[in-house]
């Protein structure tokens, strides 16, 4: 997918595209705000990265103007600016994510692949599918194999948070801030532990393993098929 | 030897002494006082004086009138024979008019003025002159002024007819010399009220400047002196006083965080240095070791990264003033859901979490900090609040106490002894016996941070055993119906139990 990365740090900009080239994806860099403005009014991306403080235009107005000339393309906001408040002001001009600085690579790509994803497809479905595992957000029921799994609230949601971006990385964070809503970074592995949870679950007395822990990144949820089982 | 520029601007001080003097409110109160009495007494001055003056004016001229008709009654009675007569017998009077009948060719026939210019005679009738003129009676060069009017009588002679204005004049000198004295007592008293008035504010000022100067040269314990007057000066002195107290337990504070700062992020610094240098150092270093080494690094940048978002949210928290971000929280809830969050984690520690968080417990604040805030005690409950021996058991309870919403979160573990409980709630200070394990020092004193933002108080207490630390937060007025009810105890049953 296309990238455009609107960040006037040249050497951050650089290690963006660099590592997102890795990921497969194409980039494209603008220096400046007016530059990004008109490389973002141009079109063509998937997801746009937008750093906040930016020369010439500041980042939130880059984001403003789009949203007001109807322009949907998914933004992540970047900012060293990392307090709650700075966040929904973010999101309030029309962000779709918000990512404080120092950030981990691997959050970041999981956060566009994500907002890439949303951009493309519709966003919410009412059954989702990974293999013999399906979610029914109507009927509130979870069946793997056509057997019923029993799940609580906050595991349903879980669940569903993953199976929305089924074959994506979701990291700790983003499950902290969508399953939950909290913003802030808990000393201990809080999320590991419920993911491990659904884990049993979901997993547990089936051959294949559906949930996968991504090193360093987080986790994904996806389907091997048949022949290539999971651990 | 002082330096040469101590010495001018010593004196210039000397020498401006007086020009500081000038420069004070009194100085200015006290001119702008003189200047306006003197006006007012000018004005008032002047309009006496000119009301007077034109009165007298006119009794003279009510004089004059009244010898002219009854010398010209004289005269038309008995001719000039009878005119001087009676003109002599005027002039012997005391205090006598002025007079001088003269015949055609300007001889004078009889009178008692001296000295007058010929030209007097020379005038239209009737028309009045101010001269100057010399005493008939009287010796010497002294010479006195009068109005005086000159008429033709039938016959050819003029007579002249005067009064003298040394009256006018005395009264004149009387005003002028009231107000020259008016002036001066008020020059006097203005000049007294500012040297006074004046020399003891500044003297108050220079004592203010004095202990600001001392300030500034780093002696922060120094405070203004108050007198006890409780006068304008006591009252600012008073208030200076209490923000130079704050400043001191600010500055103390920050002293202390730098302190802290420069120990606890040094230390995982030095240690991410090292780890580096070996690496690099090492020739022989396989290209596994080099992986392992700068994943060790990673792991202690984020670890640093993690303590300065730590310090941020703090100073963010402490700086924050309530109410910008405040909304009705059910505290009840809030615990609820922290508890289904960490519920897992402490089972997984072998442990048990026991939520008892019976709502609404309605408080006014933020969401996300008392969320956070009760993550932290719950991450501190985890991490040292396990006994030595035996499964870790915590509870987190929501209650209402008379007038506050209490969330405490309480462990089974060692607890803190009762001298340590003050000193836990500050940044960076990690008690003895944690200071082993991760952690960044700085959680409970968040939660202190998010307690003040919200009025309310951290209260770490004795378990027996383990630790009680409890989130007071000011309950939202109204308060909630029969929820004031007992010492705030947990309130046991209902939807409490959570765990399962």
């Amino acid at each position: 997918m296309r990238v455009l990365i609107i960040e006037d740090d040249r050497e951050a900009a650089a290690y963006l595209m660099k590592a997102l080239r890795e990921a497969g994806h194409v980039t494209e860099h603008a220096a400046d705000g007016e530059e990004g403005q008109a490389m973002a009014e141009a079109g063509g991306y998937d997801v746009l990265v937008v750093d906040r403080m930016l020369p010439r235009r500041d980042g939130l107005a880059i984001v403003e103007s789009l949203r007001a000339r109807q322009d949907r393309t998914p933004v992540l906001i970047l900012s060293a600016l990392g307090q709650v408040d700075d966040r929904v002001r973010g999101l309030r001009a029309g962000g779709d994510d918000y990512l404080a600085k120092p950030y981990a690579f691997s959050e970041l790509l999981a956060r566009v692949e994500a907002l890439a994803r949303r951009g493309a497809g519709p966003e919410v479905e009412t059954r989702y599918r990974v293999g013999d595992l399906v979610l029914d957000r109507l009927s509130h029921s979870v069946t793997r194999a056509g057997r019923a799994i029993d799940l609580q609230p906050r595991e349903f949601r879980l669940l569903e948070y993953m199976m929305r971006h089924a074959g994506q990385v979701v990291t700790r964070t983003m499950l902290l801030e969508n399953v939950w809503d909290y913003h802030f970074d808990p000393q201990t592995n809080v999320i590991d532990v419920h993911v491990s949870r659904l884990r049993g679950k979901i997993d547990k007395g089936f051959d294949r393993s559906l949930i996968h822990t991504i090193r360093g990144a987080g986790y994904m949820i996806r389907d091997d098929g048949p022949g290539r089982g999971g651990p | 030897m002082r330096a040469p520029d101590e010495q001018d601007r010593r004196a210039a001080g000397g020498l401006s002494a007086f020009g500081r003097l000038g420069r004070t409110t009194a100085f200015r109160l006290a001119t702008v006082q003189i200047v306006v009495f003197a006006a007012l007494t000018a004005l008032l001055i002047g309009y006496v004086s000119v009301r007077t003056n034109a009165l007298l004016t006119r009794q003279i001229d009510a004089t004059i009138d009244a010898e002219i008709s009854s010398l010209a009654d004289a005269y038309q009675r008995g001719g000039i024979r009878q005119l001087v007569f009676t003109v002599e017998a005027r002039t012997r009077r005391p205090g006598a008019s002025l007079y001088m009948v003269a015949d055609t060719s300007g001889r004078t026939l009889v009178g008692n003025v001296a000295d007058l210019p010929l030209s007097i005679l020379g005038l239209p009738d009737g028309e009045q002159t101010l001269i100057t003129y010399r005493r008939l009676d009287e010796e010497g060069a002294r010479t006195y002024q009068a109005l005086v009017r000159v008429f033709t009588l039938p016959g050819g002679f003029r007579l002249l007819v005067g009064r003298d204005v040394g009256e006018r004049l005395e009264f004149q000198a009387v005003i002028r010399d009231a107000a020259l004295a008016a002036l001066a007592v008020m020059l006097v008293t203005g000049l007294a009220s500012w040297l006074f008035v004046g020399r003891s504010a500044l003297k108050r000022v220079e004592e203010m400047a004095e202990t600001a100067r001392g300030i500034m040269s780093g002696d922060l314990h120094r405070r203004l002196q108050v007198t006890g007057t409780r006068d304008e000066f006591d009252n600012l002195a008073g208030s200076l006083n209490d923000m130079l107290a704050r400043i001191e337990a600010l500055m103390t504070g920050l002293k202390e965080v730098s302190d802290n700062i420069a120990h606890d992020l040094k230390t995982p610094l030095t240690r991410l240095r090292n780890r580096l240098e070996t690496v690099l150092i090492d020739e022989n270093a396989g290209r596994e070791e080099m992986r392992e080494a700068m994943a060790a690094a990673l792991a202690d940048a984020d670890l640093l990264i993690g303590v300065f978002e730590a310090l941020l949210r703090i100073a963010r928290v402490e700086a924050g003033a309530p109410g910008e971000s405040f909304e009705p929280v059910d505290a009840a809830a809030v615990a609820a859901e922290v508890g289904e969050l960490y519920e897992p984690v402490v089972e997984e520690a072998g442990g048990r979490l026991a939520v008892e968080a019976a709502g609404p417990l309605t408080v006014s604040g933020n969401r996300a900090l008392i969320a956070q805030a009760l993550a932290n005690l719950l991450d501190n409950a985890l991490k040292y609040g396990a006994p030595a021996a035996g499964a870790p058991s915590v509870r987190l309870v929501a209650a209402a106490a008379p007038g506050e919403v209490r969330l405490t979160v309480a462990d089974n573990g060692p607890g803190i002894p009762a001298a340590d409980r003050a000193r836990a709630t500050e940044r960076f200070v990690r008690l003895d016996g944690s200071r082993s394990r991760p952690g960044s020092g700085l959680g409970l004193a968040l939660v202190h941070a998010v307690a003040r933002l919200h009025g309310g108080r951290l209260i770490l207490e004795d378990a027996r055993p383990g630790l009680a630390a409890t989130l007071a937060l000011p309950a939202a007025l109204p308060l909630n119906n029969g929820r004031t009810d007992g010492e705030g105890g947990p309130r046991h049953g209902g939807d409490a139990g959570r765990h399962g």
